[in-house]
This record gives structure tokens, sequence and C-alpha cells, in this order.
């Protein structure tokens, strides 16, 4: 087992107890067969898996401490007494005012992220072929659907801060138009409070994937990663994006649909 | 045949492969039908006394999505079991973390609507 002459156990000692340990986890080789940078956003992920994970909680847990209103749903009101009902406060579609399509609008955001997802993994794909045409492509559709998500999420957040035509009559007589982080109309201070900080730091987690995928845009088309032999810049990025993706997936369960 | 093979690999150094993206449409095609079916469920299942059976198929619907997208899209179903369990296990005490503090918020409610009867 040993190299060195000067290391040969005598012959006395034939139980030689300290040879060079080569199994899995003794060191010199990769046990997750995976390269640095992908391992360190695999772990980068999973830090940011919690903070989510505490965003989500903290709306269990508050939703939980509030009322629930529990007649059937189209004889819902807004009320401070009992957190809303999703649908009844999600339901504009940009152009449509004044119609009632529930959770259309977000339907169509969830869509957006699904396809973006869709031509990630097909830019990744074609960087594993080097095939640059394709992966400047695929991109550029990513980068593409990012900023729709985002300008989607833009309109949800001024037709949620402007509020209903109707609006909440207050205790003092006074009529509550949309929310700010103070008050809203459509229920506890906490349901917008949540609203603005879940979907908020969901939608700059989306704006850094855009910066990150336009700089790999420019970095491919100047053929960076053809020079360096490998696409692997787009498969860490990937990882990214599709993170977003899987949050999205989340907050569109618990905070629309549940 | 020959001419026109050699003016084209002019231009591209080196055998670019066919695209094999079947497996990446497939699983597009999963997440689309998950997130209708939900969407169905969002609108068929509107009785409250139905509320809790409802969303525990929403958290399983999500859960299934979320294996698609990571196991497949995130290739972590295709990395090495020690890796697998590295992500997973710690993702899984969240799960802990989110029925203590739903269980908690629950309490505290039931506390304040009660504190004066």
């Amino acid at each position: 087992m040993a190299h060195s002459t000067t290391l040969e156990p005598t012959a006395a000692t034939t139980t030689y107890t300290d040879a060079p340990r080569t199994g899995t986890w003794d060191g010199g080789n990769e046990p997750f067969k995976a390269s640095y940078g992908k391992l360190m956003m695999w772990f980068f992920l999973l830090s940011d898996a919690f903070t989510f994970g505490a965003f989500l909680t903290a709306y269990g847990m508050i939703r939980h401490k509030h009322g629930v209103f529990t007649g059937t749903a189209d004889k819902f009101f807004f009320s401070t007494a009992h957190w809303p009902i999703p649908e009844k406060v999600f339901n504009g579609f940009p152009g449509l005012h004044g119609m009632d399509l529930p959770l259309a609008f977000v339907a169509l955001m969830t869509m957006i992220l699904i396809f973006s997802s869709v031509t990630m993994v097909l830019a990744v794909e074609a960087g594993h072929r080097m095939d640059k045409a394709d992966v400047q492509k695929w991109l550029l559709w990513t980068i593409l659907f990012g900023a729709m998500f985002l300008s989607s999420q833009a309109w949800e957040w001024s037709h949620f801060i402007g509020g209903s035509e109707k609006g909440l009559l207050m205790a003092d007589g006074s009529v509550m138009h949309g929310a700010n982080l103070a008050t809203n109309e459509y229920g506890p201070p906490l349901f917008a409070d949540l609203f603005f900080f879940i979907t908020g730091f969901h939608g700059t987690h989306v704006f850094s994937g855009v910066c990150l995928l336009v700089w790999c845009f420019i970095a491919t088309t100047n053929g960076t990663f053809e020079k360096r032999g490998h696409y692997e810049m787009v498969e860490k990025i990937g990882l990214y994006w599709h993170f977003v993706d899987l949050v999205w997936v989340f907050v569109f369960t618990f905070f629309y649909l549940v | 045949m020959s001419a026109h093979a050699t003016t084209e690999h002019a231009y591209v150094p080196g055998e670019i492969a066919k695209p094999n993206t079947g497996w990446i449409w497939k699983t597009f095609w999963v997440l689309v039908i998950i997130t209708a079916v939900e969407f169905a469920i969002a609108f068929a299942m509107t009785n409250p006394e139905l509320r809790t059976f409802r969303n525990s198929i929403f958290i399983v619907l999500t859960i299934l999505k979320a294996f698609f997208i990571v196991g497949e899209f995130m290739h972590l179903k295709h990395e090495t079991k020690s890796l697998i369990w590295t992500i997973l296990i710690p993702t899984a005490l969240l799960v802990w973390l989110v029925v203590a503090l739903v269980t908690e918020g629950s309490s505290i409610g039931e506390t304040l609507a009660h504190m004066f009867s």
C-alpha cells in the first residue's frame, strides 16, 4: 500500500494500522461528484429556502392567529375581524376594469414563470452541447419571461395598493381604499404586510436573477464560456432561477390558493 | 453533398449534438397539468366544510410540483445520494417548524378570542 520504501512496515509488525485510507470521505476525491461552484450554489439555495420558509411559517402562524370567515364565499365581506379569502382580493386583470376574475392574473404569472423555467433548462441543455447560438436564444427567452413576470408583479402591487372603488368603511366613518403597511381595506393589517414582504422578497429574487441572466447572456455572446470550455455558469444561474420558480410555487399555494 | 457539408462545417468549430429536450417538455406538461388541477379544485370545491380536505390536496400537489422542479429541472434526482440527503434533511426540518408555529398561532388566536369570557 505504501509508496515509499522508508515507510515500509517491518516484518515484525504484520498488523500495520496507519495505512493511507481511501474511503469516500477520506479526502482526495469529490464525494458529491459536483463542482465547487455548483455545491456552493446548492448550499446558498438551502439557506435561502430557510429565509422563505421563515416567511411562509410566519404567514401560517399569523393567519391561524386571526379569525376565519365561516360562511360561503359568495357572502364574504372584507373586515379586520377575519382573514380575507385570496380570490376575493386578487380578482383584477389589466385592461378588464371592474370585472370579477378571481386568480386569473396570478394564473398568468404562474404560467410565465413555468415557461421561464423551461427556457432556462433548455439553455442549460444547449450549454452541455456547447451550442452557443442555442444558449443565447434560450437565455434571451428566459430574460423576456423574467421581465414579463416582474412587470406583472408591478401591476399586481399597484392594483393591491390602489384598492377597490368601494373601499372599506372604517369605525370613524371614513372610507379606506387600498393598502399600505399600517392599514388595508382587505382585512387585518398584517395581511398586507405579509403580502408586501413575501411577494416583494420573491420579486427581488427574480430581479437579481434577471440581472444575472443579462450578464450571462453578454458573457455567452463574448464567447467567455466557449473559451473556458464549459457552460457551467449557465447551469449555476439555472439552479438559482429554478429555485425562484420553486419559491413561487409555494407562495402561490399558501398565499393565493389556501 | 460533400461540398455542402464542407461549407457548413467551416462555420461551426466542432460537432454540435442534436438537442435532447423530450424530458424537459414532459416535465413542463406535468407542471402545467398540476397547476390546472389546482385551479379547478380552487373553484369546484368551495364548501367551507371541506376546507381542510381541500387545503391538504393543495399541499400534496405543491410538494409534487416541487419534486418535479427540484428533481428534474434542478437535476437533484440524478446527483449522488449524499448530496440529495444533504439538501433534503435540513429542508425537512422546515416541516416541523411550520407545524409547530401554526399550532402556536391557533393557540394564541384562541387565547385572545376568549380573553374576557
